[in-house]
């Protein structure tokens, strides 16, 4: 990218809309920033000499002879050691009273992974959550985002993830966080001492929705640096994408465009694809994994945000409250880790596999059961089994409040089953249940 | 190549023009010249080059879409247009490769991130193969006529005449049998007026125009295996078929479709992987080197080409990545060979066409597709099929695609359109993906319409089994009743309904259980030959027609969960092993307990 020798000031604008202004310039590449009074824009058309400019912050009080100022580049952010414990705002200027950062400028979004480059993810991440270690296993270079409720404490359990993750780097980038989640991550990881390990790029409650859009590609290329030229093994924190996707139909919405489903632009598949597909194993040993929080609408994953997610990431952790143990749950049945297969029963117990299955199954029979008995039939004497099984397997695995080994996850599964079934109702392969089943 | 087209090309390569207008990849360019509808041109940015497609012409206006992303682009900067529509490059050497959507091979690309304008040729132009020639000098030839072949890794790769050709030629010479490159004149022909016209191992053809040359396209009538067994045993596709897998994200088409590549009876597989996870194609680079063809032995990606365009990678090239997939698989039916064509996931690439049409401000169809969306699809899928060619050898390309519907909801434009011109229809469910009972294949609703055919019916009569369509028929009609007595037991209680009916509910449990159910990951049980399906088939039928006898209700769950658990185990087995037996003879056991 070329810079201009010289910044050129433009000061008469043609049009002024919500979002955006259009002027007469020239020589101005697609992308480009600029400010618009000292406001930060980005150029989304270009009609011959005519450019519309989008501003982040909004056209609230810009006047028609207002100061434009082309940068002569995209989007940028300086990457150094230096943004280690560091806070920015979307547009990666220090937000923590600190110096700016001394680097390398980078234009944000930058080129896409060769496919034939990257290595097949083989590293599995330790959380000491069962629903997460046995039945939805993250291995690094994965994509995976909480679904939840907003009422859903999935900012609290993200950030314990994180830190148990044993990450080179946490990158956290917030879209519209409230203030309060914006000073507990800030919390959370200063009590851990992890500050120095961390890298955050927050768009908060009070700051203009559209900066969001900033946000998650500010954290990506901050990730990339460290994953590539440091080797490290970083994990993006993106919370709340929901919002994120809100931003893109406030813009496209401003823009005239033709909605599709939920208001969704047309290209949310690919919008969303573009972020989610930078995590990746890089065969130098550095990663790029991404945890993100998709908040859902009354648990409706059908909505086009959490649809379109699903088909991009690779699995989904669904939090939900079970009545029966009063506590919150990785939901079994609705979540997926779709890596899983590169390391169950390889990195961990042949066993595992089986074990976690089998668990999931015995666990549908008992939701057969309760709806059975809430139906007001009787229930068989498996059924009432199952139910027994469902509560203890729920308040020893699933929590989400527990923190244990994957191989005491598999032992405290055997347990369980030995407990309450016999062999053929466990179903699992002879060979197996004879070497491990035995306890 | 004709004299009148390489003048026509000559007046094109002149036409050059200026970018007038921007916005996101579509891009305005003023030409100076002529310009045709999907002409590829290219922007001249800075070192770089750009590559992209003519999508509308009004005046001297040309409306591209540019295969890469456009930041940086300035009014004013100069595009070359190039006199011909995106084109794959045919010839020995495209087996084995990974392209990306444009045929651009992405192993020869340098360095880990992709750079704009790095268009990596899709073939080598020095590497040497061992020609055979096949026609003798006076033979009379047409477009497709077979002049000789190479080994390329062990399939004959036959060297056609190109297809651009028209009418009849005759060879004039032909190459010794050696080693030559690509671009060697490996045949010299005479056209109708005595021309010339050299040949090589290379040509090019338009990838949105359908390669017609063969005789003729009867309905496809051979079974393909899979070795899946709701496929096969319950509904079978064929040679030169098409089929498609919608579902809601999670529930299996792509572990679906990876075990197709892995295990269909085919001669050449092509993924296209479009706009699909880029980990989901590295497990394809990681497997397929390790994994063995079970028919011929060879390592998988041997047979197979991969096409990536994964969902990070420019929109625009994503639609043209399922038309070069498809034009490869015609360019290697038309050597007589078997290919099996998958692509995942088509929804992407309707919705890479939605994305452009509404960029360029068209008249919106349902859910914002561009209302000749259904066109596109079926003139896509008319594209697959069965075929004789001129020679009297058959060739066939079968195709099947994933559709991603939207919320998961089949009644979307790309499903609807799909499933009118899809011949078989393999649905899958979010119920059995929940319950883990893969592949999720919901075999009650999910149809091949091939069954119907008489030419198929015959066909498995005489090469399978007299009884395999009607095994079919009875193993769905077990599945539906076991559906119905289902409700009715929990409609009317467990106690309230005759014992039989749970007796009965339990055998279609069987059938679901040991045919449907399969474990794509077990090393044994991925992949089932036609003929242990044949037995499994018979085995689970045989104790649908047996009448077990029963006390009460609550002895059915329990007895026919052995009956499922012993019958799974022979599954896993090795067919006919020692285990295997051990199982069987463990079931006859526990069949007798109540005969
Ligand atoms: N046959 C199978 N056996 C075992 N597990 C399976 C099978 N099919 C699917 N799965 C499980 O379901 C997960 C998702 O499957 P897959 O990736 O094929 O879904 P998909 O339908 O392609 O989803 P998307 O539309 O999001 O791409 C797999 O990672 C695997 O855990
Ligand atoms: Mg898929």
């Amino acid at each position: 990218m070329q810079t201009s020798a010289f910044q050129k000031i433009y000061t008469k604008i043609n049009n002024i809309t919500k979002a955006t202004c259009s002027l007469h310039a020239d020589g101005v590449g697609y992308e480009e920033t600029a400010t618009v009074n000292g406001k930060l824009a980005q150029v989304v058309k270009i009609q011959g000499n005519l450019i519309t400019l989008q501003i982040f912050s909004g056209t609230e009080g810009i006047p028609t002879n207002a100061e434009v100022i082309f940068s002569g580049h995209a989007p940028i952010l300086s990457v150094s050691d230096e943004l280690s414990g560091r806070f920015f705002n979307a547009h990666g200027q220090p937000i923590d009273g600190g110096p700016e950062i001394d680097g390398k400028p980078v234009e944000i979004g930058g080129p896409s992974v060769n496919p034939v480059r990257r290595k097949q993810p083989s590293e599995l991440i330790a959380t000491g959550i069962a629903g997460i270690d046995l039945n939805n296993t993250l291995v690094t270079g994965q994509k995976i985002p909480f679904f939840a409720d907003p009422d859903q404490p999935y900012n609290q359990i993200m950030a314990m993830v994180a830190l148990r993750a044993k990450a080179d780097k946490i990158i956290l980038g917030g879209m519209g966080l409230t203030d309060d989640d914006y000073l507990f991550f800030k919390n959370v990881f200063e009590n851990a001492g992890a500050t120095d390990r961390i890298v955050s790029f927050v768009n908060t409650t009070e700051d203009p929705p559209v900066e969001r859009l900033l946000v998650p590609d500010m954290a990506l290329t901050a990730a990339e640096y460290f994953a590539t030229e440091k080797n490290q093994n970083v994990l993006v924190l993106l919370t709340d994408m929901t919002l994120y996707a809100d931003a893109l139909s406030i813009v496209s919405n401003r823009m005239d465009q033709i909605p599709s489903k939920d208001s969704m632009p047309g290209s949310l598949y690919s919008d969303l694809a573009r972020l989610y597909e930078k995590a990746v194993q890089f065969p130098t040993g550095g990663s790029v994994t991404i945890i993100a929080v998709t908040t859902l609408s009354g648990g409706d994953i059908t909505h086009a945000i959490p649809d379109n997610t699903g088909y991009i990431t690779e699995g989904q952790l669904f939090l939900r409250k079970d009545s029966d143990i009063g506590k919150v749950i990785i939901d079994p049945f609705r979540s997926l880790s779709r890596l899983k297969q590169l390391v169950i029963g390889k990195k961990t117990g042949e066993d595992h596999p089986q074990v976690m299955n089998t668990a999931v199954r015995l666990f549908a029979d008992a939701a057969n059961a309760k709806t059975k008995s809430e139906n007001g039939f009787d229930l068989t004497d498996y059924d009432q089994r199952t139910l027994k099984f469902a509560k203890e397997y729920s308040n020893q695995l699933l929590a989400v409040d527990i923190n244990i080994e994957i191989e005491e996850m598999i032992n405290t599964g055997w347990k369980l089953f030995n407990k309450y079934f016999t062999k053929s109702e466990i179903g699992i392969k002879d060979e197996i249940y004879e070497k491990y089943g035995n306890l | 190549m004709s004299v009148r087209k390489s003048k026509f090309n000559k007046i094109k390569m002149n036409t050059k023009g200026k970018v007038k207008g921007i916005i996101a990849n579509l891009v305005i360019v003023e030409a100076d010249g002529p310009v045709s509808q999907n002409e590829i041109c290219y922007i001249i940015m800075y070192d770089v080059k750009l590559m992209a497609e003519v999508i509308k012409i009004t005046g001297n206006n040309a409306y591209i879409q540019v295969f890469e992303s456009t930041r940086g682009l300035k009014v004013n900067t100069i595009v070359e247009f190039t006199g011909h529509m995106l084109e794959a490059t045919l010839g020995p050497g495209i087996l084995s490769k990974n392209f990306d959507g444009l045929q651009h091979d992405l192993d020869k690309m340098e360095g880990i991130f992709l750079k704009k304008g790095d268009y990596a040729p899709a073939l080598e132009d020095d590497k040497l193969w061992e020609f055979k020639p096949i026609s003798d000098i006076g033979d009379i030839v047409i477009p497709g006529s077979w002049l000789g072949e190479v080994k390329e890794n062990w399939m004959p790769h036959k060297i056609m005449v190109p297809f651009k050709f028209q009418g009849k030629y005759s060879v004039k010479s032909i190459a010794a049998a050696g080693k030559y490159s690509i671009n060697d004149t490996i045949a010299v022909l005479y056209d109708s007026n005595k021309n010339e016209i050299p040949i090589t191992m290379v040509q090019k053809w338009p990838v949105k125009i359908p390669i017609k040359a063969y005789k003729k396209k009867p309905r496809p009538f051979k079974l393909m295996e899979t070795g899946i067994r709701v496929i096969d045993s319950l509904n079978p596709i064929v040679e030169g078929g098409t089929g498609f897998i919608p579902g809601p994200f999670g529930t299996g088409k792509t572990v679906l479709q990876h075990a197709l590549s892995k295990q269909a009876e085919a001669d050449m597989i092509i993924i296209a992987a479009c706009g699909e996870r880029a980990n989901e194609v590295v497990e394809i680079f990681a497997e397929f080197p390790k994994l063995d063809d079970p028919r011929t032995g060879r390592k998988l990606t041997e047979r197979t080409t991969i096409i990536a365009n994964t969902s990070n990678m420019p929109v625009a090239a994503r639609e043209a990545s399922v038309y070069t997939a498809m034009t490869i698989a015609e360019y290697y039916r038309s050597m007589g060979l078997k290919i099996l064509l998958l692509a995942d996931s088509t929804s992407r690439w309707a919705q890479a066409l939605r994305e452009m049409s509404n960029r360029m401000e068209e008249l919106p169809g349902p859910d914002a597709f561009p209302m000749d969306l259904p066109a596109i699809i079926s003139n896509f899928y008319a594209r697959a099929g069965f075929v004789y060619l001129n020679n009297g050898k058959s060739g066939s390309v079968t195709f099947i695609g994933t559709v991603s519907p939207a919320g998961g909801n089949l009644k979307e434009p790309v499903t609807e359109s799909t499933k009118k011109v899809a011949r078989c229809f393999y649905a899958l469910s979010q119920e059995r993906a929940d319950s883990k009972r893969y592949p999720a294949i919901e075999a009650v609703d999910s149809y091949s319409k091939y069954i119907e055919y008489p030419e198929l019916q015959k066909y498995i009569k005489e090469n399978i089994s007299e009884k395999w369509v009607d095994n079919i028929m009875l193993a769905k009609n077990i599945l539906i009743r076991g559906k119905e007595t289902y409700e009715q037991i929990n409609i009317l209680g467990n106690d309230s309904v005759p014992v039989d009916y749970h007796q009965q509910f339990w055998k279609s449990e069987v059938v679901d259980f040991v045919i449907l159910q399969q474990d794509a990951f077990d090393t044994v049980d991925a992949s089932t030959p036609i003929e242990r399906q044949q037995y499994m088939m018979e085995k689970v039928l045989n104790i649908y027609r047996l009448n077990f006898k029963f006390e009460s209700f609550e002895e059915v769950n329990p007895y026919f969960k052995r009956i499922i658990n012993t019958c799974k185990q022979m599954n896993y087995s090795k067919y006919k092993s020692k285990k295997f037996k051990i199982f069987e003879t463990e079931l006859e056991e526990i069949i007798q307990e109540r005969t």
